[in-house]
């Protein structure tokens, strides 16, 4: 176990340094920093100079070195577009962004677990056909369409809920929250639903499988044979063998969450750090864009180190075929 | 050549293709969505992006019904500039399918590439050509194709983006989906590797670059289908995507994600035409050649499923 460990953890500290050369890459090679903050009255001198400010007559490891160092205190310079400090704009916006992802995490696991049961138990009734369907039809839905179908239904349509933005916010401490008023409470719904929904159909499909899986197996009979009623072998007996590589990969699609995010955003206008990344891509911002690669990677590697250590942890047949070597 | 063509329609191939209906409305489907984008310029009762051939007084026309000022009749009504929307989208998917295709090409024969080698050569360079392979597998491929959007898009020269634009959108969605076909050509060409016919071949003498190409290749094509496929419908979405968040097809040229971000603007203001059918017609692209892609794989590679 503290080998693996070890072993994993080195493999996304290289996996961080290969992104961080990538993000540094960059803000060296796309564009000239000196070219994007030296007016058009520049001289010569003030080339050399503020090269030898920033650093930039240095060696490339120098330079490197010193942006990795810079990143690891969260210093990703200035935006080009905003002029603020990028560290001072992410932390901004991050909030938005969590309590979004957080909600669509919560609604897709929460429901997705719960259909895919569902319809693994009663599958040849009508309602779990029906959702089977539905859920085809989930997944080739792109994102941004489920969101403007949303919007059309319940804004435009109905009138019931708003289309953009994130409503009336409050301060805690540092952290700007939604979750406290009507109208931020109301503005997280459609985004949340259309964030989750794809995430919420594959965790359901994946849960209905694997679950039919071990519903096939013999210790599925016997504790049927030895008399136990049905709710005591499909949750004691049955839930418990799925739970394995559900948790897997929800916790890999926790990443991707994090990513659509930047779709769903988009699409509802949602003031989060996703927004930020789209319009900096639009604008050639790289010191945002840069941060945000960073941020997001740093996020991905995390959540998949936890998911495989987690993995090592709740699946004894690992341990027993390290061990004993029988694998 | 008679012969030929009855040999092909009772390979199992077409058995199967003629016993699904499914494949078989997916693919009628595709083609007439191909063949209307291809022939878009005679298709197309107007010229949607030629300035001279549009009249501002037919702006926002329902469609099948004339419009109130010059009387004409527009089958899917027209957007705010008098564009005809049935002819913006025959154009819109154009550009859509061009890219897809373009990108899976482009993402088929990088992967394959890199994946022959990788599998057959192997060492040290085979080791990080699929290092490289994890570390882009562990982000969401939109996230890839949008990074290097926005990288290739600083590259470009101001006056050139919107130009370039289609170019660097075939280029990032290519790159951020090289992988799969990087590895599954690995894995079938470790598994072909082993057999007699390569050992014969190299003991022919025959170089290891004939051997990868004109041995090896053809027996790992099977897969490479059915991955192509699949990624057309991802690219084909990936690139609506991108073009609907603003950073992929410029309005000069737009495809299908485009029109559907212009018609988004006029959700509220009533104009529903606008951006109901090219979102109709995106989805059912997507969903026909998703669907002839798992038929597909269904046939050619049950193991993949």
């Amino acid at each position: 176990m503290l080998a693996f460990t070890i072993k994993r953890t080195f493999q996304s500290f290289i996996v961080l340094l290969v992104v961080g050369l990538v993000a540094f890459s960059m803000f060296r090679f796309v564009g000239d920093p000196v070219d994007n903050m030296l007016g058009q009255e520049r001289t010569g001198a003030d080339i050399e100079r503020l090269r030898g400010v920033l650093g930039l007559d240095q060696p490339f490891p120098v330079q490197y070195f010193k942006f990795l160092k810079g990143a690891v205190q969260g210093n990703f310079g200035v935006s080009y577009r905003q002029g603020r400090p990028v560290s001072e704009i992410i932390s901004e916006r991050l909030p938005a962004t969590l309590e979004l992802a957080a909600v669509s995490a919560i609604l897709a696991v929460g429901i997705g677990f719960a259909l895919g049961v569902f319809v693994a138990i009663r599958r040849d009734g009508w309602v779990a056909h029906t959702i089977m369907t539905v859920s085809l039809v989930g997944v080739s839905l792109p994102t941004f369409l489920i969101g403007i179908l949303l919007i059309y239904l319940f804004s435009v349509e109905l009138n019931w809920l708003p289309s953009f933005g994130r409503g009336e916010v409050v301060m805690v401490g540092e952290w700007r929250t939604g979750f406290l008023t009507k109208s931020g409470l109301q503005a997280l719904i459609l985004p949340s639903i259309t964030l989750g929904l794809y995430q919420m159909t594959l965790i359901m499909r994946l849960v209905r499988s694997e679950m039919l899986e071990v519903l096939r197996q013999d210790y599925i009979r016997f504790a049927r044979a030895r008399g136990l009623r049905d709710r005591s072998v499909y949750f004691r007996h049955a839930l418990k063998n799925t739970l394995i590589p559900v948790i897997t990969v929800t916790g890999l699609q926790l990443g991707s969450i994090i990513a659509f995010a930047i779709i769903t955003e988009t699409v509802f206008q949602w003031p989060g750090v996703g927004l930020l990344f789209i319009n900096s891509i639009q604008f050639v911002d790289i010191p945002v864009m840069a941060a945000y690669l960073m941020l997001v990677s740093v996020m991905f590697v995390a959540i998949n180190l936890i998911v495989d250590l987690l993995y090592f942890a709740i699946d004894p047949r690992l341990h027993v075929g390290r061990s004993g070597g029988t694998g | 050549m008679r012969q030929a063509i009855a040999r092909a329609w009772a390979s199992d191939f077409m058995w199967s293709f003629r016993h699904s209906p499914v494949a078989i409305v997916s693919f009628i489907v595709a083609m007439v969505l191909i063949m209307a984008a291809i022939l878009a310029p005679f298709i197309a009762p107007h010229t949607p992006f030629d300035p001279g051939s549009l009249n501002l007084m037919n702006g926002f026309s329902s469609p099948m019904q004339p419009n109130q000022f010059t009387g004409e009749v527009f089958w899917l009504g027209t957007d705010d500039q008098g564009r005809d929307v049935f002819s913006t989208i025959l154009y819109g998917m154009r550009i859509s399918l061009f890219v897809g295709f373009a990108a899976v090409t482009f993402a088929m024969i990088l992967g394959v590439t890199l994946g022959l080698i990788a599998g057959y050569a192997g060492g040290w360079v085979g080791t990080l050509i699929m290092r490289v392979a994890d570390v882009q597998l562990t982000f969401p491929g939109i996230l890839v194709a949008m990074l290097i959007f926005g990288i290739a898009k600083g590259f470009t020269p101001i006056h050139l983006r919107d130009q370039m634009a289609i170019w660097v959108l075939i280029f990032a969605i290519g790159l951020s989906e090289w992988v799969q076909f990087a590895r599954v050509v690995r894995g079938a060409t470790l598994v072909e590797k082993g057999k007699e016919y390569v050992q014969a071949a190299r003991l022919c003498g025959r170089s290891g670059t004939a051997i990868m190409v004109r041995h090896i290749l053809p027996n790992v094509l099977g897969p490479v289908l059915v991955i192509a496929t699949i990624s057309l419908a991802l690219s084909i979405i990936a690139e609506a995507t991108l073009s609907f968040l603003g950073v992929g097809a410029p309005p000069t040229k737009p495809s299908l994600g485009t029109l559907i971000r212009i018609g988004q603007g006029y959700l509220f203001s009533g104009e529903w035409w606008i951006l109901l059918f090219p979102a109709a017609t995106l989805l059912t692209l997507a969903l026909a050649v998703n669907l002839l892609g798992d038929w597909l794989r269904d046939v050619l590679n049950p193991r993949l499923r």
